[in-house]
């Protein structure tokens, strides 16, 4: 089986639908989404909490509901192809892409572009080494969040949870919910990485307990946890001898940061870049390598799914465009660095044709490497400021988002940094 | 006395070491049985050391470790073939980083040459580096050609099945509680499951040999567990770090703390070496880890420890005699030992296997099976396939069509055919060590749940008793009852 599509899609998560959609609305006329999970929707479909889609769909939805929203944009469309079920063995540089599934075994598929939606998977308990016996009951969040909410049953009964990014939270009151006693969350940072509203609503409302700069130093039990021996860090994340507490539990939940899933863009030699740990893309979410484009948590985790969709339709329309031969191929490329304070900015370069569309904007999403208070966020080429923005509050854990018109950029040299100034 | 079942010979222990033994014992018209107090096989030292084939030059010309290394060694040449073993024969380097060390070199090279090793050849600098380019603090480096990496519990498994498909039996969970004897001679062995009746009992109990020794009257003999740590990195990692085997120049402890890569292409960093008195800790600590990061920094300055993707613990069984302890009991008529295995444990099994079998039927006057079968079918895995045998394999079941480890490409078919098999897997774990599934960079973060329902659904368990390891890790809970009604 062999066909050519305007657009190959892997992976059929907010990211992968919302591109589909708008590669479809922007004129392709053979799409496909290759999702590996038995249902569309990604990692939403696990996320039953609410919360989602205020700005993308301004209105309040469940992680379900969002992705449902999603899915129906491409359903009953004769342009727009899903698989489910299907892994992605092989992503080639021609564009060819291997996948398999159990009904139609493997399969080939040609297209003129390709969007990786990946999303991405969570850091475990080996990458941050934490010490102790290796027995059941230590599992990243996620896993146990599917675990609770799709397939219906319990990690456990008395829970500590690492980390306070946004799932570990979520799962603190989840379990909560669900009967179960959670004892604390730990963060080893000074500050959490979660948003505000979900400290308040997953641990104040629940009384459980924050540590921040605590991590655990020893995981106990030979079986089954049998609880932990956490302890105070100093400024460098270094447990402080002497502080160490235990807690009982039976079940250690991690939610210690996410890494974007790029193994098909590795195999691709894509450039990458080692702070997000996704590829390096242009406004248009095209990668270093010609008519492959990215999108989504795969490019750089968002802390919003908004943010993912808006992303994602940007790759789609200039996945269309470059499908149906619309693309400029005669462009300046302005390189974009993050400095000062923001760690990470994507794009990481700004593609422009020589005649700049009058009404283009060009986005800049970024993440601060430290909280802040009152600071200014300057885009600047040399002494050529294109942007000052005042920011009341900058945290690491919620996303930046600015907009400068593209005609900004006409002047300018061939790089722009973004930086924050005290 | 009351016997469930009765053997000729029983065997304690399915490590490396008691189904090798197994293996070569059903070569012969013996009844054999072997029991596992734990639900897997391979579960002791098997499943945390360093997955190599030594050459043989570390061990006493003459001792029982240096014979039964070299033979094992040329064991394993063979049997990679019959039993479809994951072998990687890799060779090995022992790194000199000074003068001294380099003088080291050539007494290990002497030793080896009399114990019987082939083709030991001191490298320069520049022909050390030509193979590991990582290596540019060393000076010079002794090649051991014949040494390998293997996949350890996959031999133990294969050894196993083979065994089975020639009439041994394997009980697992069934923990051996004592012995029955009549006239210091031992007529049953009572386990967990009852009593066995047997003519002849191998002990391979790993740490706990001393335990099963001493439970059937022979206190010759203490061992200590010897705790060894380890970092593995994603494979990803393998090209800043090594290709093969290097070890460091040696102490009197240990082979020190090595850099390898495995069959399946992760690097590892480890073990270290420290005495414990329990054989039940297997913690890893900051301070262990500490230790081997700053050994293996000795051989590779840069460590990329953002790509660690799990850290473990093994005990090594070191016995108080120094060697390894081989062949009847001094104390017990009918008690065989197999016993003190630590490295090069792995490497001698199918000679330890050779040994004891031989010395067994020897004694009982049993006679070699004309028929015995000694393949295994083999077993491509579906990463590992080209991609018409890969659509073949899915056309004759379609659940190698379905990935369930998306980290290493396990697919549902190759996990369903692990439970299945004659030594199947019955755990989460037990499917990783069989498939792969889980042993990836995500750690079965993406698999784990799923692996479980797969497990469930074959074993025709529900989900809340499938175990990850040992008796009582499960995995997941029922959900809490709902009480109904408003508040």
């Amino acid at each position: 089986m062999s066909q050519l599509y305007d657009v190959i899609i892997v992976g059929g998560g907010p990211a992968g639908l919302s591109a589909a959609y708008s590669a479809w609305e922007n004129g392709a006329k053979k799409i496909i989404v290759i999702e590996r999970d038995r249902e569309l929707g990604g990692i939403l479909q696990q996320c039953i909490h609410n919360g989602f889609g205020l700005h993308h769909f301004k209105e309040e939805l469940t992680g379900p509901g969002y992705a449902h929203k999603c899915i129906e944009l491409v359903k009953d469309k004769p342009e727009i192809e899903t698989l489910v079920d299907t892994m992605v063995l092989d992503v080639q540089s021609n564009k060819t892409v291997i996948a398999v599934n159990p009904e139609k075994g493997l399969m080939k598929l040609e297209g003129k572009t390709v969007i990786l939606t990946m999303g991405c998977r969570e850091r475990t308990r080996g990458a941050i080494r934490i010490p102790g016996e290796r027995p059941a009951g230590v599992f990243t969040a996620g896993a146990a969040q599917r675990m609770v909410n799709m397939e219906g049953y319990l990690p456990g009964h008395k829970i500590v949870i690492l980390g306070s990014g946004d799932i570990g939270l979520i799962m603190a009151r989840r379990m909560s919910l669900e009967g179960c006693k959670v004892q604390a969350c730990l963060e080893i940072c000074p500050f959490s990485n979660g948003l505000t509203r979900n400290i308040v609503q997953c641990l104040n409302d629940y009384d459980i307990p924050l540590y921040l700069s605590h991590t655990i130093v020893a995981i106990h039990g030979e079986k089954r946890v049998t609880g932990i021996t956490v302890a105070k860090v100093d400024e460098r994340m270094t447990p402080i001898p002497g502080t160490e507490f235990d807690i009982e539990c039976d079940t250690v939940l991690l939610s210690v940061g996410l890494i974007p899933e790029n193994e098909l863009s590795r195999g691709l030699d894509l450039a990458m870049n080692p702070l997000t740990n996704g590829p390096v893309v242009d406004q248009h979410r095209e990668t270093s390598l010609d008519g492959f484009f990215a999108a989504g948590n795969v490019v750089h985790v968002h802390d919003l799914v908004d943010f993912v969709s808006e992303e994602a339709e940007i790759a789609g329309k200039y996945a269309a465009l470059k499908a149906q031969g619309k693309l400029s191929t005669d462009n300046r490329t302005i390189k974009v660095s993050a400095i000062d304070g923001v760690r990470t900015c994507v794009p990481q370069q700004v593609t422009l044709p020589a005649e700049i569309p009058a009404d283009e904007k060009i986005k800049l999403f970024m993440r601060v490497a430290a909280p802040h208070r009152k600071v200014k966020l300057v885009v600047k080429s040399g002494e050529n400021v294109l942007l000052n923005r005042p920011l009341p509050v900058a945290k690491p854990s919620e996303m930046i988002a600015v907009e400068i018109p593209a005609a900004k950029f006409n002047l300018i040299g061939d790089e722009i940094s973004v930086g924050l100034v005290l | 006395m009351e016997f469930v079942k009765s053997a000729d010979v029983v065997v304690i222990g399915g490590g490396i070491v008691g189904t090798a033994i197994l293996r070569e014992l059903s070569k012969y018209d013996l009844k054999c049985v072997l029991v596992e107090k734990e639900p897997d096989v391979a579960l002791g030292t098997t499943k945390a050391n360093s997955a190599i084939l030594h050459a043989g030059f570390d061990a006493p010309t003459g001792s029982l470790k240096a014979i039964t290394n070299v033979r094992g060694n040329k064991l394993y040449h063979e049997l990679e073939h019959e039993l479809d073993l994951d072998i990687k024969w890799t060779g090995s380097l022992v790194a000199a980083t000074t003068d001294e060390e380099m003088q080291t070199l050539q007494e290990l090279m002497a030793r080896g040459r009399k114990n019987g090793v082939e083709g030991l050849q001191i490298l320069s600098h520049d022909e050390v580096v030509e193979q590991e380019p990582n290596l540019t603090n060393v000076k010079g480096a002794l090649w051991a050609p014949s040494a390998g990496v293997c996949w350890p519990f996959g031999a133990a498994i294969a050894f196993a099945e083979c065994a089975v498909q020639n009439g041994a039996e394997v009980i697992r969970d069934c923990k051996v509680l004592g012995f029955v004897k009549e006239d210091g001679k031992i007529t049953g062995v009572e386990t967990s499951k009852g009593v066995i009746a047997a003519k002849y009992v191998v002990n391979a109990a790993g740490i706990y040999a001393d335990e099963i020794a001493k439970l059937a009257g022979d206190d010759t003999f203490t061992i200590t567990p010897r705790k060894g740590e380890y970092i593995l990195f994603d494979k990803t990692a393998c090209n800043s770090l090594v290709y093969g085997v290097v070890f460091p120049c040696p102490t009197k402890k240990s082979k020190g703390i090595l850099v390898c890569t495995t069959t399946h292409g992760n690097t590892f960093i480890g073990p270290n070496a420290n005495e414990q008195e329990s054989k039940e800790d297997l913690a890893v600590t900051t301070n262990g880890m500490n230790e081997i990061m700053a050994s293996a920094r000795k051989l590779i300055p840069n460590l990329p420890m953002g790509a660690a993707i799990t850290e473990f613990a093994g005990l090594r069984a070191v016995s108080s005699t120094g060697d390894f302890i081989l062949g009847p009991s001094d104390k017990v008529e009918n008690l065989y030992n197999a016993a003190g295995m630590q490295s090069p444990g792995l490497t001698a099994a199918p000679a330890v296997g050779e040994l004891i079998a031989k010395e067994i039927a020897r004694v009982s006057g049993a006679a070699a099976k004309t028929d015995f079968k000694a393949a295994l079918p083999k077993k491509k895995s579906f990463v590992r396939m080209t991609p018409s045998e890969q659509a073949a394999k899915i056309a004759e079941d379609k659940l190698y069509g379905r990935v369930i480890c998306r980290c290493e490409t396990v697919t549902e078919g190759e996990i369903v055919e692990a439970i299945k098999s004659p030594v199947g897997a019955r755990t989460v774990d037990g499917v990783k060590r069989r498939t792969r599934a889980g042993m990836g960079r995500c750690q079965g973060g993406f698999c784990g749940p799923r692996v479980t329902q797969i497990l469930a659904r074959e074993l025709g368990i529900s989900i809340p008793e499938v175990l990850k390891e040992r008796a009582d890790s499960n995995m997941f809970y029922e959900k809490y009852p709902v009480d109904g009604g408003e508040e």
